[in-house]
């Protein structure tokens, strides 16, 4: 057949491969023409990944991240090593003359609790909850919401209207107080804080994921598939899923810090996980009345609170800029 | 526009009536010790029995529905199952409390984070800039209780053992008893309540600006000779408040729940904390209450929200 | 542009093709308030091994009437047949057997191929949705496919993006011939490439029309790229045939005034003929499909218009001295030799378009 040329002119050879320097036309960034035989593209996931290695507060983030999860985990063997569980009072040192927590010192590297608890370990402890509580909740939330939401989009009509309606009766929860409402009534554990974090977030994401369905449905892909003979059930799954995939995977880097601040604040109320299990929300609720006489009782607690929750927003944004450069970025230099 | 707008009501008067059956729901589905909490440890049966049946405890659901719908639409709200005062004084005497944390704090966060927002895109990379920037980092990261504690430790604890004791650490005086103290009181709150929502307009408003101060028009306008300032408020910024509006929608909506931790911290008789309190106590007449009052909020938040946009963006009203 | 492989059975029958858009308005229930006409009773026939152009502005309803061919759109009213078979009110699952042997080349390059997949996969695709084959077994055919139509077929693992505008055309004319369709419905597959790559294009769907023994239906606006491809043209104006034709003869003595003004508004070639001759100008835009003229839908827009054609829809038949292949919908259909710029309408003015 007929040799062609690049829209640009670029010179291509009689069988196809690429003159040394010729650029594709693309609306992603140029992919560099590999070495030739087993010609691979790079995926839009692949040159994402690669944008987002050069994002420096997004990999430190990121960093900071691959470390908490490694301390979580080993957070038993962390704690054997340090000498102090979470739950261990000591007896001795723990507490001033006057019962009131002791400082940072060589035998406790952050201080002790009001209950002469050792901070570090507890500090290394709320990690797992923290950690477990915002994946988890906010993974169920997304996995919901991109399901009813592309259902909703795809299919609009009566199902649409249903189900958006039941959207905008979660969104017009008030979310907090209807939370503390439910964790009161079936008490307070862990699966609790989850499904209820779980419960107000999917409907976010649904809205997004249902408005990003309605504009790909109309697009010619999807008529081409649906000429091809594709039914409904395919579509959504092959076509449509994967151009929604990278708008939800930055919501969901996005969401798994509101969720951890979520479970913070249940926790700070008194309405998470139940004591004596440390979290991160309920050791500064029990700093509330010491903070006086112990600036360390908050402060670690609160750091690592802080940091963690800095990481995934630094590491959403770079994230999202790594998949559309387009968009806004939260911290913008 | 009117029709637009009765849709907007009957779809928030269907919104707040599923809400309704929802909370109901959920309420008395849950375990019912509650004639035994009125009544306290030693309380026999047959006491026990005479309460459920005063309540109309044991009648079918829908029928207590049916009363309490009814009753609902009659403006009245019940009687706590706690102290036995109504339930709407008890919610009278809470709602200007946390009316006065709220519109303090929305003043403060909009005008502030606006302000600061509109600054940083008017002088990008300044150092003014760059710590609005910080500032917004760490404003969108923290819970609110995090920077209520550390206000209260440097701003009340340090200054108070230095001698200045500016600041107090809880309490509330209502507007009408003193106007000073009530403002003296809420300081702290209003900041802690105010800074982290600030944050999210100060990167909006930020990036708002930025793009539109990048429009042709607005490098007309500038070319005709008008003024850098008024170019910047009146021109770049009508067109930039549209997001800032629908945010603000947004933030109202969430307000309660700032509220809640707010006025647990600083000790705020207020609606949060009425309503915690009373969720704790399995007070079912004042929780419904709060959280209905909470939704139709919300909603109506949610409506004047999308007027707002309406009159701003005129396509919004064409379409 | 087909030779003599043209026979006398019909491959596609389209008969009185009604099809409305309902434009719904409401509070709660939305009830219809008005329709879009997109197209008025249409009758066309599509005989095998040719290829039929359809020509006209945007809004006239061509592209709709592809879909409906193929059964993207129901039809309001109307018969589709296929291969002599009455395919208009089969259901979706019914209907997908015949979708085999009926395809469509989009086009838009740039958005007719999903760019979260890789070619091999997107070419691949007939295949998949019909069950051919397991998947080790499509890839040698995928890239057969491939290099029929010009492609490197190494290129299977990559991504539309990196492909030209005109690859990414080979792509879709790849995956419409996957499974030997008979009809291949084209709809403006050369409007979005620059000239030259248009060339190779259409040549391209040329040398497979004679290899594989394909029916086209081809969609343009383009007169000229028309007239190269097609046997027999049919134009459309607000969602009916007005002029039938073979190509030649439709460019040597069109009738209806809308061809004409068509025609005068097509490039010619040599700067000598295009400086000689008179550009006809039709005054006002289309109307609006929500609510078409009375009558003849042109009479706002025809130099010719009387009174009669505010009225009387005409019928689209052979007018005296054409031959039975030329079908025109015209009370007064242009004369050989006639000058339509010196021709005025009568009737009143308020029944012009402005």
């Amino acid at each position: 057949m007929s040799t062609d040329m690049t829209a640009d002119g670029a010179p291509e050879a009689a069988d196809g491969t690429p003159e040394p320097g010729a650029v594709a036309v693309a609306e992603a960034p140029a992919a560099p023409r590999a070495q030739s035989g087993a010609i691979q593209g790079r995926s839009p996931w692949q040159l994402a990944w690669l944008h987002l290695r050069k994002d420096k507060a997004a990999m430190i983030s990121l960093a900071f991240i691959v470390v908490l999860v490694v301390v979580s985990i080993s957070a038993p063997l962390l704690a054997h090593w340090i000498g102090w569980g979470p739950t261990d009072q000591d007896r001795t040192q723990g507490l001033t003359v006057d019962g009131l927590p002791v400082g940072p010192s060589g035998r406790h590297l952050l201080g002790t609790d009001n209950l002469g608890r050792d901070i570090l370990s507890r500090t290394i402890y709320g990690s797992q909850v923290s950690l477990l509580v915002g994946v988890v909740s906010t993974l169920l939330a997304v996995a919901m919401g991109v399901l009813v939401g592309l259902v909703s989009g795809y299919f609009g009509g009566i199902v649409d209207s249903f189900l958006s309606r039941a959207m905008d009766v979660v969104l017009s929860f008030p979310f907090l107080l209807f939370a503390i409402a439910l964790v009161s009534i079936y008490g307070s554990s862990l699966a609790i804080s989850v499904f209820v974090i779980a419960f107000f977030s999917w409907a976010a994401v649904g809205r997004i994921v249902r408005g990003q369905t309605l504009s790909i449905r109309e697009k010619e892909y999807v008529e081409a598939a649906r000429s091809l003979g594709a039914n409904d059930l395919r579509i959504m799954f092959v076509d449509v899923l994967p151009n929604l995939l990278a708008p939800v995977i930055v919501y969901t880097t996005l969401l798994i810090p509101i969720a951890i601040v979520f479970e913070a604040t249940l926790s700070f109320l008194g309405l998470g996980v139940v004591p004596p299990t440390p979290t991160w929300g309920n050791m500064l609720s029990d700093s509330q009345d010491f903070y006086q006489v112990a600036w360390w009782f908050p402060l670690f607690p609160g750091l690592a609170l802080l940091l963690t929750t800095l990481a995934f927003n630094l590491l959403g944004d770079g994230v999202r800029d790594a998949l559309d450069p387009r968009a806004e970025r939260l911290f913008q230099d | 526009m009117l029709r637009f707008l009765i849709r907007r009501l009957l779809s928030g008067a269907l919104v707040l009536w599923l809400i309704s059956v929802f909370t109901f729901g959920i309420f008395f589905v849950a375990p019912d010790n509650v004639p035994r909490m009125i009544c306290g440890r030693l309380c026999t049966q047959t006491q026990v029995a005479l309460i459920t049946k005063q309540l109309g405890l044991n009648q079918p659901l829908v029928v207590q529905y049916w009363h309490f719908l009814d009753r609902l639409l009659h403006g009245n709200l019940g009687y706590s199952y706690y102290n036995s005062e109504p339930v709407s004084t008890l919610i009278g005497n809470a709602l200007p409390v946390t009316a006065s944390l709220a519109v303090g704090a929305a003043v403060l966060w909009l005008v502030g984070g606006v302000t600061i927002g509109v600054i940083s895109a008017v002088r990008p990379r300044s150092l003014l800039d760059r710590a609005g920037t910080i500032f917004a980092l760490i404003g969108l990261s923290m819970p609110s209780f995090l920077i209520g504690i550390l206000l209260l430790y440097f701003l009340f604890f340090k200054l108070t053992t230095a001698g200045l004791a500016w600041f107090p650490p809880s309490g509330y005086v209502g507007i009408t008893t003193d106007p000073l103290e009530w403002a003296h009181h809420l300081i702290l709150p209003w900041c802690a309540l105010a800074f982290i929502t600030a944050a999210t307009y100060v990167r909006l408003t930020r990036s708002q600006m930025l793009e539109v101060l990048g429009e042709d028009y607005v490098r007309t306008a500038r070319s005709k000779g008008i003024a850098k300032r008024r170019v910047t408020i009146r021109h770049a910024l009508r067109a930039a408040l549209t997001p800032v509006v629908t945010q603000f929608g947004i933030d109202l909506a969430g307000l309660l729940g700032g509220a809640i931790v707010t006025e647990r911290l600083f000790g705020l008789p207020g609606l949060g904390e009425l309503a915690v309190g009373s969720v704790t106590r399995q007070d079912q007449p004042v929780v419904i209450a709060t959280v209905l009052l909470a939704a139709v909020f919300i909603v109506m938040a949610n409506i004047v929200v999308d007027l707002l946009y309406a009159v701003l963006d005129p396509r919004v009203r064409l379409s | 542009m087909s030779t003599d492989t043209t026979s006398a059975e019909p491959l596609v029958e389209v008969q009185d093709a009604v099809k409305y858009f309902p434009i719904k308005q409401g509070i709660i229930v939305k009830r219809e308030v008005g329709r879009v006409h997109a197209v008025e009773g249409v009758s066309l026939t599509v005989r095998r091994g040719e290829t039929l152009g359809l020509v006209g502005e945007t809004g006239c309803g061509k592209s709709t009437l592809a879909r409906c061919i193929t059964k993207l759109h129901p039809l309001t009213s109307g018969k589709l047949m296929f291969e002599g078979q009455d395919i208009t009110g089969l259901s979706r699952s019914q209907v997908r057997p015949y979708r085999r042997r009926m395809q469509m080349i989009f086009q838009d390059p740039y958005g007719s191929l999903n760019p979260r997949r890789r070619v091999g996969s997107i070419i691949g695709d007939p295949f998949a949705i019909h069950g051919e084959g397991e998947r080790d077994e499509r890839k040698p055919k995928v890239q057969e496919l491939m290099e029929l139509v010009g492609l490197n077929p190494e290129h299977y693992n990559r991504f539309p993006a990196e492909f030209s505008g005109g690859q990414r055309q080979r792509i879709g004319v790849a995956r419409a011939l996957a499974l030997k369709p008979s009809l291949i419905v084209a709809d403006e597959p050369v409007s979005a490439l620059d000239v030259s790559i248009q060339a190779q294009v259409l040549n391209l769907l040329e040398d497979l029309q004679r290899e594989f023994s394909l029916t086209y239906v081809f969609i343009s606006h383009d007169l000229s790229v028309v007239r190269h491809v097609s046997d027999r043209i049919a134009v459309m104006y607000l969602g009916q045939v007005v002029e039938l034709a073979d190509s030649e003869e439709l460019h040597d003595r069109p009738r209806h005034p809308y061809t004409n003004a068509l025609l005068s508004a097509a490039s010619i070639a040599d700067p000598d003929q295009a400086a000689a001759r008179q550009r006809i100008v039709l005054t006002g835009d289309v109307p609006s499909p929500i609510a078409p003229p009375t009558g003849c839908r042109f009479h706002p827009r025809c130099p010719k218009a009387q009174e009669i054609c505010v009225q009387q829809v005409p019928p689209l038949l052979a007018r005296s001295g054409d031959p039975d292949s030329h079908l025109t919908a015209c009370h007064f259909p242009v004369e050989p030799g006639e000058d339509l710029t010196r021709v005025t309408a009568t009737i009143p003015d308020e029944e012009r378009a402005e």
